[in-house]
Order: C-alpha cells, then sequence, then structure tokens
C-alpha cells in the first residue's frame, strides 16, 4: 500500500509543495522591490575627484578644482551649493574629512564615504575657507581631550540633546523625506565636535556659548565609551530597540520551539 | 522491587483512603490525547506562563516598585551620579550585582515574548481549523480574554524598570487616556496618582503586574486547560478518527513524558536564546526624564500594532462647543483594538448564526475546505501585520534608505487595500485547492507520463488513489447558503424578526455561495465505470 | 442500522460518519459502497478506519531498543553537565567591586550571563529532549481509541435538573416572596458602590492643572540639562537649545513640571519667520520657543532639522514647521505646538514673558476652545 500522506498537516508535503517557499520567495521579493522603486528618493550622480597640495594657496587652488562648480569660484555659493564664506575651517574639516564632500551623489542627503582628500590636502582646504572669513576653528587636542570628561553626565546632555535623532546607543534613526541622522560609533571624536559646533546638513548648530565645551566632551566621552562597552547580555541586536528583539523572538524563540514540537510530534521509525 | 511495589501499594491506599482517588486515576491515566505538532503551540504559552512566574518571582526578591529619587553610585559608570528612581536604580543591580539577575531578566522578558506570540499562533491554530466551534466556545471567549490580559501584562511589565524607553511608552498611555471623551483626564490622574508621571504609577503597576493580573491568569488558565481536558481534545481527519471517538496516545506515560519533556524544552530554549541575546538593555536608555527621547522609541513587538495604528492615523481633531475630542488618538489607540478584540471574541457565534449549526464538533477543518472563514482570517491577520509593520517605519526609513513619509503614506493605503485584496486571493486559492482535491478524487493523481492513443490521441496518464484518500479529501461537509424563510408562517402571519432573518441569509449566501462540492461515491463509480479518461 | 445521512434545521446535509463507518465497515470490509434507508448511494465515502500500525525499528530489533535507551541516556547525562557549568559559572563569575570604568565589569557579567544561560539551557532542554526521545521510541506507541460521548446530558437527567431547581426555587418562594425578592434586588444593586467609592482617592482631580506650566512672566530659560541661562545673542542662526524654566527642580514635584513645561528654542533668520499676526513680538530676533510635548500624545518633540525648518517626534512622525508657527505638516498630530513668548532680562539673558496661552500636550476633553 502506497505510504498516506496528508498534504495539509505538514507530515509528508515535499512531493508536491517543493516549490511553493520558492515561489512565496519571489512573490514577495518582487512585492518588496516594486514597494523600493515606487518609495526610494531617487539619487543622481555626480562625478568629483581631485589631488593637489597644501598652504592656502594650494587649497584655493583644490578648491577651484573641486569645489567650485557648486560653490562658486570665491566660494559665494550658487545654486548647486551654498556659500563657504564665514563657515569656518571646522566645517571643511567635517565634511571632506568625512568624504561627504565633494558630494558623490545628491540624494535625499549626502552621505559618509571614504574621503577624496588626504589629511594634508584637507588641512589646505580648510586653511583656504577660513581665509575668506572668521568662523568655527578645528577643535585643538585640549579641547577634544575627554579622558577625564564625566561620562554618566555627557549621557544625560546626549539624550537630552541628541538621542531624539540618533538614538539612545548613537545608532542613528529616520529624518524626514529619506533623510536620516547617521549612526554615530565610527566617528571620531573631532568630527563629532565639529558637526556639533557646523550642524552639518539637517543638524541644528550646538555652539560653544549655549552648549559649552566642557558638555561636548562629556557627550563625547559618553559615545566613544559606549561603542566600545563589552554587551553584558550577549548580542547586542544592533541597539535599536525592541524592534529587532521582536523578529529574534519570534525567528529563534517561537521558531526553535515550534521545530521541537515538529519533532514531538513526527512518529519515530 | 518487591519492597518498592508495596512502598507505592501503601502510598496509593493512604491517598485513596481519604480521596478515594482510584477511579480517578484509573480513567485519567489512561486518557487518551491526539498527537500533533500543532497541538503543541498552547502548551508553549502555558509554558511560558510558568516561566514567567519562575523567573519574576526571582526578579521580585530584588526590584523595589518605587519612584522614590535616589543618585546612582552602584558598579555601572554611564550611570554614576545620575539621578533616577528606585525602580530603575534596583533593576540596575538586578542586572550588574545580583549574579543571575541578568540572565534572569533576560530569561523573563524572552518568555514573555515567546509567550505572547505562542499565543498568537494558537490562536491562528484553533481559527483556521474550526476549533472554537460548539462545544468549545467558552475556551475561545477565555483565550480572547488571555490574549488582551497578556497585553496589559506586558506593558504593566516592561513599564516597571522606569528607563527612558518604558517612561515614553507610559507617557503615549498617559496621552491614550487623555483622549477619551469626558471621563479621559479624570482616568489618568487616578492611574498617575495626579499628574504625569507622578510618584505612584510604578507601585501600581507592580501590583497588577505581579499580583493581579497574574491571578486573574492563573484562574482562567486553569479553566482553559480543564476545559481541554474535560470536553477531550479535538482532532484531524485522519482515517479512523470520527466525531465520536478521540485517537491518540494514553497521558500516563506517553503523554506525560512528551508534554512534561516539553515544558523544560520550552525552558530551555528559552534559556539559550537568553543566554546569547540582549532584550530591554535597560542600562542603555538611561533612566527616565520628561524631557528625555530616543529615536526609535518603539514597545515590544505585541503591542506594536498599536503604535503603528497611531503612527498612520491622519490628524483628525473634533472640536466643538469648547469640548474636543481627538480622533487622531481615540480611533487608532481604543477604537481599532477595541473593535479588533471585540469581533476575536464574537467570531464563534457569528458563524454559527451563519451557518445554523448547533452539532459539536470535535473533528477539525481542513482550513481549503471552510474557504470564506479562512479568507477572513487572513484579512484580519493581513490588517494586524500592517499595523505592525507601521509601528516600525522608521526602522524600514532608515534600514532601506526610504523616505519616512512615503512609507507612513504608503501603509495608510496598504491598510485599505491590502486586507480585502488578501481575502479574495485567499478565499480563491482555497477554492481552487478544493477543486483540485475534487479532481484527484474523480480523475487520480496527475503522473506526468504523456501516453499517445493508438487514435493518435496524447493524454496524461492519471493514478487512481487510494480508498483511503478519496475518504480523507471527501470527509467534510459542504455548507450551503441558508434558504430564505418565506416571509410569513404556515398560518399566512408575518414572520417576526424577518429583516434578521434575511440578513441572515444574506450572510450566509457570502460564507457559502462561491463552493466546491467534494464529489460523491456515485460520481466517482459514474466516471469509472463509463471507461477511464 | 443507524441513519447515514440527515438534514438538520438549518438545511445543510450531514453525515453520521461514526456510525457510518462502523456499519460500512461491518457489511463491506472496504468497499466504498453504501445505501442508505431509501436505497439511494451515500454521499459520502465511509471512514476507512485506523492505518495499519507501523512498527518501528526498536519494536522489532533489540539492539535497536538498546541505542535509544542509551541516547535517552546521553541526554539525561547531558543535563547534568549542564547544571555543572551553572554552578560553576555562578561561583567563577563574581562582579567585581572595584572603582573605575565599569567596563571589565560588563565583560564578567557577559561571562557569567552566557555560563549561566548555556548551563541552564543545557540542564532543561536535555531533560525535555530526553523525555520525549524516551516516549517516541521506547514507550508504547499503539494508537488507542477512546469513545466521545456528547456534551450534553441525557434527557431525564436534564429533566432531573430543571425539577431539583424548580423545587428548591419553589422552597425558597422567589416567585411569591416579592417583597423578599425585590429588597434583596435593591440591597446588591449598589454593592458595586463599596469597592468603587473607596477608589476614589486614587488621584486628585485634575481641575485646571493641565492648562499651566511652571512658565511665569521674567522666569529665565535654562539649558535642558545643564541648566545654564542663555543670552540671545549667543544663540547661533540654525542652533537650537532644549530647555526648562530656571528653578524647576526646586518645585515640589520636578519631573510633574518637567513633564509640562519642556520647551525648544531655536534661532531662525529673521526673513525665514511667517509669524501669525497676533503672534507678532513672541519671538525675539528670530529665536522663537515651542513647547516640546507633542500635541498627539505627549512625546518630546525634539527632532529639529536646521535646513527644512520641521521639528520632527520621534515618537510617530508628527511634523511641524517651525517658520509657520509649529503647524502640522505631516503625521498624527491634529494641533499645533503652542508656543511660549520670549524677551530678554536686563542681563541680555532669555526669559518667558508668560505661560502658555493654551494647555501643552495631548488634546483632551475639556482643553477649551483654543
Amino acid at each position: 500500500m502506497r505510504r498516506l500522506t496528508v498534504p495539509w498537516t505538514g507530515l509528508t508535503r515535499r512531493r508536491r509543495h517543493r516549490f511553493a517557499p520558492l515561489v512565496v520567495l519571489a512573490a514577495a521579493l518582487g512585492v518588496t522591490g516594486g514597494l523600493y522603486t515606487a518609495l526610494a528618493p531617487s539619487p543622481h550622480a555626480e562625478a568629483a575627484s581631485g589631488v593637489s597640495t597644501a598652504s592656502i594657496d594650494q587649497g584655493r587652488g583644490l578648491f577651484l578644482r573641486n569645489c567650485s562648480s557648486c560653490h562658486g569660484l570665491n566660494a559665494e555659493g550658487s545654486s548647486d551649493g551654498p556659500t563657504l564664506i564665514g563657515v569656518g575651517a571646522a566645517a571643511v574639516d567635517f565634511q571632506v574629512g568625512t568624504g561627504r564632500m565633494p558630494a558623490a551623489n545628491v540624494g535625499p542627503q549626502i552621505v559618509k564615504k571614504r574621503p577624496s582628500f588626504d589629511a594634508q590636502q584637507t588641512a589646505a582646504l580648510a586653511a583656504y575657507v577660513a581665509s575668506l572669513a572668521p568662523g568655527p576653528a578645528i577643535p585643538d587636542k585640549s579641547q577634544l581631550d575627554y579622558t577625564n570628561s564625566d561620562i554618566a553626565k555627557g549621557g544625560e546632555i546626549y539624550r537630552t540633546n541628541c538621542a531624539m535623532c540618533h538614538n539612545f546607543a548613537g545608532s542613528g534613526g529616520a529624518l524626514t523625506l529619506g533623510k536620516f541622522a547617521p549612526a554615530l560609533r565610527g566617528t571620531s571624536p573631532r568630527h563629532m565636535y565639529e558637526a556639533m559646533i557646523t550642524g552639518p546638513q539637517s543638524m541644528p548648530v550646538f555652539s560653544d556659548s549655549t552648549m559649552p565645551a566642557k558638555d561636548k566632551r562629556e557627550i563625547i566621552a559618553f559615545l566613544r565609551n559606549s561603542a566600545k562597552e563589552p554587551g553584558p547580555g550577549g548580542l547586542s541586536l544592533g541597539k535599536i530597540g525592541p524592534v529587532s528583539e521582536g523578529g529574534v523572538g519570534w525567528l529563534f524563540g517561537l521558531g526553535a520551539l515550534i521545530a521541537c514540537a515538529v519533532w514531538l510530534g513526527a512518529k519515530a521509525r | 522491587m518487591a519492597m518498592l511495589e508495596k512502598a507505592a501499594a501503601q502510598v496509593g491506599g493512604t491517598i485513596d483512603d481519604r480521596f478515594g482517588a482510584a477511579g480517578w486515576i484509573k480513567k485519567t491515566a489512561r486518557k487518551v490525547f491526539p498527537d500533533h505538532w500543532s497541538f503543541m503551540l498552547g502548551e508553549i504559552a502555558l509554558y511560558s506562563f510558568i516561566i514567567l512566574l519562575l523567573t519574576g518571582t526571582f526578579l521580585t526578591l530584588w526590584f523595589q516598585p518605587s519612584q522614590s529619587e535616589v543618585v546612582y553610585h552602584g558598579a555601572y559608570t554611564p550611570l554614576q551620579g545620575l539621578k533616577m528612581s528606585q525602580a530603575y536604580e534596583s533593576t540596575l543591580r538586578i542586572s550588574f550585582d545580583v549574579r543571575g539577575g541578568l540572565i534572569m531578566r533576560q530569561i523573563h522578558h524572552w518568555a514573555a515574548l515567546i509567550f505572547v506570540s505562542a499565543m498568537v499562533v494558537h490562536l491562528c491554530r484553533i481559527f483556521f481549523t474550526g476549533a472554537f466551534r460548539k462545544p468549545r466556545e467558552t475556551n475561545w471567549i477565555i483565550g480572547t480574554i488571555l490574549l488582551t490580559l497578556a497585553l496589559i501584562e506586558g506593558l504593566a511589565g516592561y513599564s516597571l524598570p522606569d528607563d527612558l524607553l518604558s517612561g515614553t511608552g507610559l507617557r503615549i498611555t498617559e496621552g491614550v487616556l487623555l483622549s477619551l471623551p469626558l471621563v479621559g483626564t479624570y482616568l489618568s490622574y487616578f492611574l498617575f496618582g495626579g499628574q504625569f508621571p507622578g510618584d505612584d504609577l510604578i507601585a501600581r503597576l507592580y501590583t497588577a503586574h505581579v499580583l493581579l493580573i497574574p491571578g486573574i491568569f492563573l484562574a482562567l488558565i486553569t479553566v482553559h486547560v480543564m476545559l481541554v481536558w474535560y470536553q477531550k481534545h479535538t482532532q484531524y481527519p485522519l482515517p479512523g478518527r470520527t466525531e465520536k471517538n478521540a485517537v491518540g496516545y494514553p497521558f500516563f506515560p506517553v503523554y506525560t513524558a512528551k508534554a512534561g519533556g516539553f515544558f523544560f524544552i520550552t525552558f530551555g530554549v528559552t534559556a539559550l536564546l537568553s543566554s546569547v541575546a540582549t532584550i530591554n538593555p535597560i542600562w542603555l536608555f538611561g533612566p527616565y526624564k520628561p524631557g528625555e527621547v530616543s529615536d526609535g522609541t518603539q514597545p515590544d513587538w505585541y503591542m506594536g500594532f498599536l503604535e503603528g495604528s497611531l503612527r498612520m492615523m491622519p490628524p483628525w481633531e473634533i472640536r466643538a462647543w469648547g469640548y474636543t475630542v481627538p480622533m487622531n488618538v481615540l480611533v487608532p489607540a481604543l477604537i481599532v483594538p477595541g473593535f479588533m478584540f471585540t469581533a476575536l471574541g464574537l467570531y464563534p457565534f457569528i458563524e454559527r448564526w451563519v451557518t445554523g449549526d448547533d452539532r459539536e464538533h470535535h473533528i477539525l477543518d481542513r482550513p481549503r475546505n471552510v474557504p470564506t472563514r479562512t479568507g477572513l482570517g487572513v484579512l484580519a491577520i493581513s490588517f494586524w501585520l500592517i499595523l505592525l509593520a507601521g509601528g516600525a517605519n522608521d526602522l524600514f526609513a532608515i534600514t532601506f534608505h526610504l523616505s519616512i513619509n512615503s512609507i507612513t503614506r504608503a501603509f495608510q493605503v496598504l491598510i485599505i487595500v491590502i486586507p480585502p485584496i488578501s481575502y479574495v486571493v485567499t478565499k480563491r486559492i482555497c477554492l481552487g485547492l478544493q477543486r483540485r482535491d475534487r479532481e484527484k478524487v474523480l480523475h487520480g493523481r496527475e503522473t506526468g507520463i504523456i501516453q499517445r492513443l493508438p487514435d493518435g490521441e496524447m493524454i496524461e496518464v492519471h493514478e487512481p488513489i487510494s480508498d483511503t484518500e478519496k475518504w480523507m479529501l471527501t470527509q467534510h461537509l459542504s455548507r450551503r447558503p441558508l434558504e430564505l424563510e418565506p416571509d410569513t408562517d404556515d398560518n399566512g402571519i408575518p414572520r417576526r424578526r424577518l429583516l434578521l432573518s434575511k440578513a441572515r441569509a444574506r450572510v450566509s449566501r457570502f460564507y457559502f455561495e462561491d463552493r466546491v462540492e467534494p464529489p460523491t461515491p456515485a460520481e466517482v463509480r459514474e466516471i469509472e465505470t463509463s471507461g477511464h479518461h | 442500522m443507524s441513519e447515514h445521512t440527515h438534514t438538520d434545521a438549518a438545511g445543510v446535509e450531514h453525515v453520521e460518519s461514526a456510525d457510518a463507518a462502523a456499519a460500512v465497515q461491518e457489511e463491506h470490509a472496504g468497499a466504498i459502497v453504501a445505501r442508505d434507508e431509501h436505497g439511494e448511494i451515500e454521499t459520502h465515502y465511509a471512514n476507512p478506519g485506523l492505518a495499519p500500525h507501523i512498527y518501528r525499528r526498536s519494536d522489532i530489533d533489540k539492539t535497536a531498543a538498546q541505542r535509544r535507551e542509551r541516547e535517552v541516556a546521553t541526554l539525561f547525562g547531558l543535563s547534568t553537565i549542564g547544571t555543572l557549568i551553572f554552578l560553576v559559572s555562578y561561583f567563577v563569575f563574581k562582579p567585581a567591586d572595584k572603582q573605575g570604568n565599569s567596563n571589565q565589569l560588563l565583560s564578567t557579567v557577559h561571562y557569567s550571563t552566557l555560563g549561566l544561560g548555556l548551563g541552564m539551557g543545557l540542564a532543561l532542554f536535555c531533560i525535555g529532549a530526553g523525555a520525549i526521545h524516551w516516549a517516541k521510541t521506547l514507550m508504547p506507541d499503539d494508537e488507542i481509541v477512546q469513545e466521545r460521548h456528547p456534551m450534553h446530558s441525557s434527557a431525564e437527567e436534564r429533566a432531573g435538573a430543571v425539577e431539583a431547581l424548580k423545587e428548591g426555587a419553589a422552597g425558597a418562594g422567589l416567585g411569591r416572596r416579592k417583597l423578599i425578592r425585590n429588597s434583596l434586588l435593591g440591597a446588591m444593586a449598589p454593592l458595586g458602590l463599596l469597592a468603587l467609592v473607596p477608589l476614589r482617592d486614587l488621584g486628585p482631580l485634575p481641575g485646571a492643572s493641565l492648562a499651566y506650566t511652571a512658565w511665569r512672566k521674567g522666569v529665565r530659560l535654562v539649558s535642558d540639562p545643564s541648566r545654564n541661562p542663555i543670552k540671545a545673542e549667543e544663540v547661533p542662526i540654525g542652533g537650537v537649545v532644549h530647555v526648562m524654566p530656571e528653578g524647576i527642580d526646586k518645585m515640589p514635584n520636578p519631573l510633574d513640571e518637567e513633564a509640562k513645561a519642556a520647551a525648544i528654542v531655536i534661532r531662525l533668520a529673521p526673513d525665514e519667520l511667517h509669524e501669525r499676526p497676533d503672534r507678532r513680538g513672541w519671538d525675539y530676533n528670530g529665536i522663537v520657543c515651542y513647547s516640546k510635548i507633542c500635541t498627539h500624545v505627549g512625546c518630546p518633540v525634539g527632532l529639529y532639522e536646521q535646513q527644512t525648518h520641521h521639528l520632527l517626534c520621534p515618537c510617530h512622525q508628527s511634523t511641524f514647521d517651525v517658520t509657520h508657527n509649529c503647524e502640522v505638516v505631516f503625521g498624527p498630530a491634529g494641533r499645533p505646538l503652542p508656543q511660549l513668548k520670549i524677551s530678554v532680562d536686563s542681563e541680555g539673558y532669555l526669559v518667558a514673558d508668560q505661560d502658555f496661552q493654551e494647555p501643552v500636550g495631548p488634546s483632551y476633553w475639556f482643553r477649551g476652545e483654543n
């Protein structure tokens, strides 16, 4: 006698439904892809490159070749880019040093990438822009020395001023219309400091007068500690809160238990 | 051995002398339980509840349910010297200073997530197989109450540590309470003991979380399980199973070992998960302060559908005669879940009214054989899933680099469009599957072998299926719509409640108009005698 | 012979498959034809009865059974090892109580959590797996058939129950002694008050407390959480400061006050500001101050986008346009964020000019017309 098959109890369904999961997966991917195309903000690319040497003049040379097409020949700005007069060396060091400038794409937001210029070139560009008009300077070593800063105080300031965008553990978060606050775990103290005093893109300005340098160092101390702090509970699951926990609970908690139940219910041979 | 037996006999005798338990034990030990993996889903929930009681008791030994302000001087540097509530401080102490405290916290929280997810999957199994039908409606109602209570119990539980995330959740709870017309402010002030956040809430939630709700749980779960025991478990329509028997393994020893062993499996899996994966890292969130908030503020997954419902509701607020009704909160946070759980609880009675079926059912339905019910179930699940996904719209945005505004608008459309589509598609799939079953009974299984007849015609060879399989594919009832009763009774007197009767006929048509009747033995024989096609 | 099909009240055809199955099996032994009492061919196939029992290897092969036995024992043995791992982890990994950075402590807690969890998991899982393996492979797996009786009682029993109840009711005279019945009902009805009324002291009545905050004329805006006063000229364009009223920490219930008073200061270029006519002068040189408590359900709306001048709530994405009086441009919030009228004091520090002119935070029934 042929062995009994009960298609819908899941005992022996392999034969006829082998491809069913694939079909479902393909359909799901199709739908997801479609939604993505429909919803994704469309980026369009702009090329940029450049090599040169230091000093204000050399910085100017670099500027003319790499930046002036958007920011204007005298950094006065154009419809493609804001004026750089008065933005200060800190802004240049942050934008160029994190690879955001020169911009490779103009999506909803200019994103961090591998810097196009080395440290020396970046310094030259910064020096040139700083020579145009006074603006926030690159913080020096003493301003960034957070070794004795109060981590706990920094955490409190961070949670009031920063966590609503960058998340409680610096994992980043969504802003409107495809923009986002980036994750802060790999950001250097200098770039953090510069971002706070210059307010790049969507980020507001936290000047030293409204948020003293000491507070900023405390925030940096908190974030640096948080990035290298061991997770006492095991895998961190992205430090994004209960959503990833829910996924893991269903998949590896209930999923594993259902697998055990299937084993329990299957007849032994 | 003889000694042991003698001792056992003595103990048994002592017990029976006092309780007369022999008859009960004789019956119970051999009581039969049908065996299937899907019957273990409810057990996962039950066992998770026991795990929650055990680990929860451990946590109460150190937890301080108090909002009194203290300054932290514990072991964890990033919170050193900050002001916080005793509740938060004692949770930190459990996590870092009590050995095994963190693993117990993690087991407790993971078990809570698994508890509710097991309840949901269990509910789906009951629904799609029609296990809620007479005589089991009471257990369905109890299950609905248990699920509702589980959500409240979960909310109370994750609010206890008084961290930034849970405090934000309570702030939202306050906003939801305030939205209630007329009584909102009063309810909120009574719950919080005055203004938000007040000093009383954590202690009150604690009583609810460790005493009140678990007590109700314990009582309801006891009744739930006793009813399963007393009414006997349902079984799938396999050979030899009928409405008048129960086929399976005896409670002692097979089911004792299987079900008892499964408790240890559930506990073990939860412990293993808790040993490797962090859950609710409250030390990262920081203590609650009303001016602070973090991006990605979401509740535990089981409250996610309410979060999504709040996020996708349009900004509709009614202001009239000096009073305000914030429909943008009232509808998504109270009316929508109220409707969902009411519909859930009433479903067995709705279906009973539609079918006019008053018989007992112990043989489960194959979901395809009840296409409308299955379709409605998938409709409800898709509605719930879209709400759930909507609660994580910001994470979708940042993970897939999408615009959060477009995602929210898309969800606003999907929540209206997808559920009816899911219903129609599911129903069509069910009917298609039924049609395939019918074909199989009539003509046998397609073998994929093509044969050329002498006259040149190409046919596919069909392999006949066994009688057993024929029975399995045709054993179900194919319901037909209720006939509309005549407007007048036999004496020509107009019927009362005519409208209701008409409505009933209409709903019945909605349920059973599209159907595929299983072939009768007569039809099969006719085809077989008229020569194989 | 019992009937095979019948039509119930609702007009649906049913098959009493149990009877049918038994009867057919006796008479036809596997044949699929059956006739009902009218001699018509039956509408359903007969239940074929239990499938023949398939024996397990351990049922027929003694060595296989012994192997199973060893497997079960191994699982139980593993469980003991798990318990040992748990105990060892408990005593080896102790939280260090040394001062300084806590990262060392976190590592210890991590190892402790891992060791205890794995040990516990192994100990419990293996007991379960062993028991189930034992049940599946070595305990009898013959399916047992037990009769199932309808839930309802027999007609006599029902009649007996009704009789007993009637007799009892007659004895109590519930129908006759109306005075007793009505007075009892009257006594029972208000009993709920015994439970409800004492709950009155759960909290004070709201009164107008939701409509007022700690802001007063002349109260300085201080940064949150550092509590530094803010010089107007030091707020940069594009800058934000999260603020609280000065002295809030000394108030009787500081957290309650913070929950209402939290606000955000933003400086816009003056030409970007489109104030409502009746709000003219509520800003100070382009510096505006708005309540940070969302008008949706009360989350702090702190997420300011400098370029679009949008304030976004991280909880439910309500978006407010700071250039246009914080009107809602996206999301579920139904009202703009309330604005705080500000100016500077003699030393140039930002101060409030008055309290918010409408209740801050989520809407509620008694909120008033504003």
